[in-house]
């Protein structure tokens, strides 16, 4: 595992920026969610978020494509501020695939229109060229086999595989996942790491919010530690497990780390 | 067969054989037995009930049907020899039968109806079927079957019309116009614009042109006609033989019904709208009003659940308004009260203002059912769409709409089948629809007494329809069914 680590931190990562965060701020109502967020994300780069619950981290990556509004500091997301402007968050979504917890698929829908939607309304593709991508992209995810299924009658691993490869069919450049494991049983969060750590080796720009350490260490250029809407420390995976900084982050490693 | 291990383990080794169950679990006998036998009271009731139940119905059955007379001459053919009416007289129905159908309206004239009820149908029969029986050969020789159908029973003109619906769908499947205009991705205001005044052009064009060659009268439907047109011309772009039946059906074939129906035209004679009646009228009121207030039930339940202040206000002020006062007062307003308030010499017809009327209330009803829909469908489905990119509309058209109405299904059936039944109060303001004209037949003098055979007739009607909306809801039901109880 260490040799892939080591073989994968070395995976090129341009230093041209894909996402850039500069003194972001985001309140709830009176509530303070998001503290002076302050990230860069280089192309090509994977960076892992963990943290408590309640720390901001899905709040945070749910900002990148907008999905919530921050109030103050900017977002610049492959060159593209996110304002209010309703073209620019459009053009953001079209370059920014999302995977969530729930897996969100749409369940009037089979698989492979699933994949097909967006490609064909957003993009504008011919039908036959969206479903030939989406069987590629389904052949990758392993279960092309479903594609004339309905969500509902695959399983939780396969439905997340399935979603992922429903973000890959609009050809993102950047994918953000939103604990795309935890609401997998055990013996499922396998297959769907294996798909994403297939993505990750292939130069995808990911930020992952999940607390699969293994991943982290496997794959990630960057682990970040976020507690109470701050990001308190991000270091190398190998540094920031073996040898982490604050008080905060040593305790929240000695909880989940047996 | 257990065993304890030397390390305590307790360890079953064998599978256990699947048995027959006991013989009061299942078949006919457990099915008796359960529900009709067991314990001994339960069988005393059910023979109890039984003897009730075939009682009941015996003396209903015998008065409908068994006991009843079906043919005859008048009133007399149902008395007994000293005069009483003892059983039902299905003579009365009978002799009145046209009547209750299409009320007042001209026997010479009936055809119209006749056509306008069968060309619905044959050109609503492809959407109902599988998609290889709609296009290609199959679809096209049916349009021609149909066709030449029409025209051995109606003449030239009722088969024009019918081509028309039939075959059209086939050949607007290649339009391609709206793939020439500017996308309206690209600049949302430009594209919109010249969509609308293609539209308008469009309206303009037919008004003009068709009331120049066919005749003033008909020229505002007929420029309503080739708006709606133009509009489909422009929007449907690719889209399937069924998509442009359904247009057809929803945007040409109301006005071409109507054009039918008042006549005035075509050589056709007038027939002012008081004269229609029976279950023709109650067709047209209940057709209208469940065709019209599904859209605008959606639209305002949108509206309801929008992020602007203005269209959310508005559409509360909506719902809030229709839904808080009965049907009957609407029915008044529209017919005694509106005119007052319109400046001398505009006249609305009063069927036209009952239709309006009875939309707007059901839309009323059909808002809250959808927003009930929409309110059930998670939040991840629309963070799903908007993450993909897409737009409200889309998602609201490809995503939360398809699974909110499907949701609300048992809803929306219940609203038209209410409204169906609801139809009969167009009676207060003088318009016979099937109940009203069939109990101003029971005052005839020559028919006195028949009052429940009227009812029992109307009910009959009434119930085969909505019969028939509820088994049809059902099927529908199970056909989007996709099995997602998981999400």
């Amino acid at each position: 595992m260490s040799e892939t680590s080591a073989e994968t931190a070395k995976m090129q990562v341009s230093d041209e920026a894909a996402i850039e965060i500069s003194g972001m701020h985001k309140w709830y109502g009176d509530f303070h969610v998001l503290k002076d967020i302050n990230l860069t994300v280089m192309k090509g780069e994977r960076i892992v978020v963990c943290g408590p619950s309640g720390s901001g981290k899905s709040t945070m990556i749910r900002c990148i494509n907008r999905l919530e509004e921050h109030q103050r500091g900017t977002i610049i997301v492959d060159g593209i501020e996110l304002t209010s402007d309703l073209k620019q968050i459009d053009q953001v979504r079209r370059e920014v695939g999302m995977v969530f917890q729930h897996f969100n698929l749409f369940p009037h829908l089979t698989v492979l229109e699933n994949c097909t939607l967006a490609p064909i309304w957003v993009r504008k593709m011919p039908k036959k060229d969206a479903e030939e991508a989406a069987m590629k992209y389904l052949e990758r995810v392993k279960i092309p086999e479903q594609a004339l299924k309905y969500p509902g009658q695959l399983s939780g691993g396969q439905q997340q595989r399935v979603a992922i490869a429903r973000s890959l069919c609009m050809n993102p450049r950047i994918m953000l996942f939103d604990e795309p494991t935890s609401a997998l049983d055990p013996e499922m969060i396998k297959e769907v790491l294996e798909v994403m750590v297939d993505l990750a080796k292939s130069g995808m720009t990911m930020i992952c919010v999940t607390h699969e350490m293994g991943f982290a260490r496997e794959v990630a250029n960057r682990v970040i530690f976020m507690d109470e809407g701050e990001i308190i420390e991000q270091n190398e995976p190998e540094e920031f497990f073996n040898n982490p900084q604050s008080d905060r982050t040593k305790l929240f490693l000695s909880q989940i780390l047996h | 067969m257990s065993d304890t291990t030397s390390n305590g383990a307790i360890v079953k080794h064998e599978r256990h054989e699947d048995l027959p169950p006991p013989k009061s679990e299942v078949g006919m006998y457990g099915w008796l037995y359960h529900n009709l036998l067991h314990p001994w009271y339960n069988a005393v009731l059910t023979l109890i009930g039984g003897a009730i139940s075939f009682l009941a119905i015996w003396a209903v059955l015998d008065f409908v049907v068994f006991g009843a007379v079906w043919s005859g001459e008048g009133r007399e053919a149902c008395q007994t020899e000293d005069g009483a009416l003892i059983h039902a007289c299905w003579v009365f129905v009978d002799a009145r039968f046209s009547q209750f159908m299409y009320g007042f309206y001209p026997e010479v004239a009936r055809w119209r109806v006749d056509f306008s009820f069968l060309l619905l149908v044959l050109a609503a029969v492809p959407l109902f079927l599988k998609d290889h029986w709609t296009s290609g050969k199959v679809g096209l020789g049916v349009a021609g079957a149909a066709t030449v159908a029409v025209f051995v029973l109606y003449g030239p003109w009722p088969a024009l019309i019918t081509a028309f619906m039939m075959f059209a769908p086939h050949g607007l499947r290649f339009n391609r116009l709206g793939a020439l205009l500017p996308r309206s991705d690209d600049n949302a205001l430009v594209g919109f614009g010249v969509r609308a005044a293609l539209m308008v052009l469009g309206g303009i064009a037919g008004y003009y042109i068709g009331g120049a060659i066919i005749g003033k009268n008909e020229a505002l439907s007929l420029g309503w006609m080739s708006l709606f047109m133009t509009f489909g011309l422009v929007a449907l772009n690719r889209a399937t033989v069924k998509a442009w039946i359904a247009f057809l059906l929803i945007f040409i074939y109301p006005f071409a019904a109507f054009l039918l129906w008042v006549g005035d035209g075509y050589g056709l004679e007038y027939i002012e709208t008081a004269k229609w009646g029976g279950l023709f009228l109650t067709l047209v009121v209940a057709g209208t009003g469940i065709a019209a207030s599904l859209p605008i039930g959606i639209v305002f339940a949108l509206g309801r659940r929008s992020n602007m202040p203005a269209v959310r206000t508005v559409s509360i002020a909506f719902i809030e308004l229709w839904r808080g006062v009965p049907l009957i007062t609407v029915l008044f307003m529209s017919s005694v009260m509106l005119p007052l308030f319109l400046p001398e010499g505009v006249n609305f017809d009063k069927l036209l203002r009952a239709l309006i009327g009875v939309a707007l209330f059901s839309a009323a009803y059909m808002a809250e059912v959808v927003r009930g829909g929409l309110q059930a469908i998670p939040k991840g489905q629309y963070e799903a769409a908007e993450a993909m990119g897409l737009g409200y509309w889309q998602m609201m058209r490809l995503i939360i709409l398809p699974q909110a109405l499907k949701l609300v299904i048992p809803g929306i059936v219940n609203t038209f089948i209410g409204l169906f039944k609801d139809t009969t109060l167009v009676l207060i303001i003088g318009l016979f629809d099937l109940l009203g004209i069939v109990q101003a037949a029971t005052t005839d003098p020559k028919w006195l007494g028949m009052a429940v055979e009227g009812y029992v007739f109307t009910a009959f009607v009434f119930w085969i329809f909505c019969f028939g909306i509820s088994r049809y809801s059902m099927h529908i039901e199970r056909k989007l069914h996709t099995g997602h109880k998981r999400r």
